[in-house]
């Protein structure tokens, strides 16, 4: 697997800038390797092979507006295009810079890359997040300055164009929020052709203190298409941050979601659904990590599996030994819908202060018959029955979508699936 | 408008309905009443459609068809209502969408063309006065949080904008203080024509003596042992079930 690095490496001009860290990478994933079945953290999701098959990376065909015009997100935004991995446009609006780490890393914001990128390989101590990061320099850098409400959504496209040839994406991304600045930003995931493709994404977040993050993955790829895909928030002040991810199609996803509270009286909330049918795999791993007292985090997560598909949740709580008076809440529910889909849901606590209110749960089950006999018992089809109910289940979590567009896209895509149209 | 001969049912091989024989005509109200345990909530199950009951012998003809063929939707569509015992909350769901469906998906059956928003706020306006159900409950999830009361006027509610041949009261009565039971059967002595007819099924005469009842069955050990007319309920009262037990221990040991 080292040739793999060799392999990406011949496609990327690095720059001076992130030397160092490129070579720390490229020795944690020398040392590390692609994580097998035999590594806990990766028990229900093989990733191995996947990778084997994209490696002749090829370049992405020229991609045109038209091309992904039907898969954009609704209203008014500020859009970043990552096509295949690579970010190219920067550009500055009022109160945010988007740019390049490898550009701004020798820049204004030295420091800042310095200090925070990376920080999520503390969590994920496989090859797979130091692969991302062997190549970070290519990778997106958004600051939102102080006190600024970004006016308008930002939508992040990741598109792999996968229409000609297999394809490897190593999208990078660091965010940096600064106090009392307010933002929406929706990561997207689209694919273009059929043929395999395999992204491996991080991005990760660092909010200052009373900022406000609303974030979104959407993930509605193609069926051969597989990602793993990173998110960490490192609260650094006391500051909101909203995270649902959904999940509707894909081949093998892998989901890492980090809440690192390192300041008092952060407040975090991370919302989950997966929708899924085929043979579609789904992994949603999650991390709340309290290191200072009085913070609060819910969590839940919903899976509707259809078909021959998997599902995983592995939530853990961590409090610190400082982290007195925490609450955290998690929960985990799914609905089988047939006897081939199956969900393995871990929920895991790690208390070690002695203040806190903790709770966790997962269920796993069939549609409730009794309030399936009910519709039906007032002359509601069983197929119309079991839409309304799963539309109902799925709609605890969307209705923790704030941003109404994105709500009633997302809506909208659940909606078709189910045959919900009422 | 329902014949029932020789109905037999049974859960999980232990059989609970042995033998109904009844047939209601289209503007009468019978009630069954019955120990706990007699099979009366079997019998509202039954006919509505519920699957976790077989049925193992006997028919039963709704309007001139077979009712035991359909699915518990197609009861609906033709005409059965049963309101629950214990409705159901869902949540997610809101009550006036529910309804609208409902109503929709019935008069598709029928052949009618779906109402427009106006004419369903129209009918539901109209019908929401009969049981004085509120339209901030109308727009709440399904039973969600509902207290006995406001979940039972919302079973006839349904059952007034769904416009049934047959209703089917399983144990309408249950838990509810006596001015809700006086809403809930006021709603259902507005319905009352002459065109449909009540299956009232309940444990205490109380509540008959605001539904009055045109014929009154005593169901004991899944089999009607008496039926009468409103007077029935009354000697049932006094009596209590003691003396149909022991009558009809008797009369099985002759």
């Amino acid at each position: 697997m080292t040739d793999a690095i060799q392999k990406i490496n011949d496609r990327y001009q690095s720059s001076e800038a992130l030397h160092d860290l490129k070579e720390h990478a490229i020795a944690d994933f020398r040392k590390l390797g692609v994580p097998t079945v035999k590594h806990e953290e990766w028990k229900y999701t093989r990733v191995g092979s996947l990778l084997q098959n994209v490696l002749e990376v090829q370049a992405p065909d020229q991609v045109k507006p038209e091309d992904i015009a039907a898969l954009k997100l609704p209203g008014d935004a500020y859009e970043i295009f990552v096509i295949n991995g690579k970010f190219s446009t920067a550009f500055a609006p009022e109160g945010m810079i988007v740019s390049s780490l490898g550009t701004e890393a020798k820049g204004q914001y030295k420091e800042i890359i310095e200090k925070h990128l990376g920080t999520s390989s503390r969590y994920h101590q496989d090859g797979i997040n130091a692969m991302n990061t062997a190549f970070a320099d290519h990778g997106l850098f958004i600051f939102i300055n102080r006190g600024k409400k970004i006016d308008k959504p930002v939508y992040i496209y990741y598109i792999n164009d996968n229409r000609q040839f297999p394809t490897l994406s190593l999208p990078r991304a660091l965010v940096y929020v600064s106090a009392a600045a307010e933002v929406e930003i929706t990561e997207h995931y689209i694919s273009l052709g059929s043929n395999d493709s395999f992204t491996n994404q991080v991005t990760e977040f660092v909010v200052e203190q009373d900022a406000i993050v609303n974030y979104y993955k959407i993930q509605n790829e193609g069926p051969n298409a597989s990602q793993v895909s990173t998110t960490q928030f490192t609260q650094i002040g006391k500051s909101l941050t909203n995270a649902t991810t959904i999940s509707l199609s894909g081949n093998i996803i892998r989901n890492n979601l980090n809440m690192v509270m390192e300041a008092e009286h952060g407040e975090s909330h991370m919302y989950g659904l997966y929708l899924l049918d085929g043979k579609t795999h789904v992994d949603n791993h999650t991390i709340v990590d309290n290191v200072m007292p009085n913070c609060f985090s819910n969590e839940l997560y919903k899976g509707i599996m259809d078909g021959e598909s998997t599902g995983v949740f592995n939530g853990k709580i961590f409090v610190r030994q400082d982290a007195q008076k925490t609450n955290a809440y998690q929960s985990n529910k799914n609905v089988l819908l047939t006897d081939t889909a199956s969900v393995n849901t871990k929920p895991q606590l790690e208390i070690f202060a002695d203040d806190v209110k903790c709770s966790h749960g997962c269920t796993i089950g069939k549609l409730d018959e009794e309030a399936l006999f009910y519709l039906r018992a007032r002359g509601i089809g069983e197929r119309s029955a079991k839409s309304l109910l799963l539309h109902a289940f799925a709609v605890d979590i969307l209705d923790n979508i704030k941003s109404e567009p994105l709500r009633e896209y997302v809506d909208k895509l659940i909606s078709e699936r189910l045959e919900f149209n009422f | 408008m329902i014949k029932i001969t020789n109905l037999q049912a049974s859960i999980d091989e232990k059989p609970i309905l042995r033998g109904i024989n009844l047939e209601i005509k289209a503007g009468e109200v019978h009630a069954i009443m019955g120990p706990n345990g007699s099979g009366k909530s079997t019998l509202a199950s039954v006919l509505a459609g519920r699957d976790h009951f077989n049925v193992t012998g006997g028919s039963v003809e709704f309007m001139g068809k077979d009712l035991l063929e359909m699915s518990p939707e197609d009861r609906a569509r033709e005409g059965v209502f049963l309101a629950f015992q214990y409705p159901v909350e869902i949540p997610g769901v809101s009550t006036t969408n529910f309804i609208k469906t409902a109503v929709n998906e019935t008069r598709k059956y029928r052949g009618l063309e779906p109402l427009d928003a106006v004419n369903f706020l129209k009918m539901m306006k109209e019908k929401m006065k009969l049981v004085n159900i509120d339209q901030s409950l109308l727009s709440r999830s399904l039973n969600e949080g509902f207290s006995g009361g406001e979940k039972k006027r919302n079973e006839i509610f349904q059952m007034a904008m769904l416009e049934p041949k047959l209703a089917i009261l399983d144990e309408t009565d249950s838990g509810l203080d006596i001015d809700a039971l006086r809403i809930v059967a006021n709603g259902v002595n507005e319905y009352r024509s002459k065109d449909n007819a009540f299956l009232v099924v309940t444990h205490y005469q109380r509540l008959l003596d605001y539904i009055v009842p045109d014929f009154v069955h005593v169901l004991y050990n899944g089999r009607i042992v008496r039926s009468g007319g409103k007077e029935l309920a009354l000697e049932l009262e006094e009596k209590g079930y003691d003396f149909i037990k022991n009558e009809f221990a008797v009369t099985e040991e002759a």
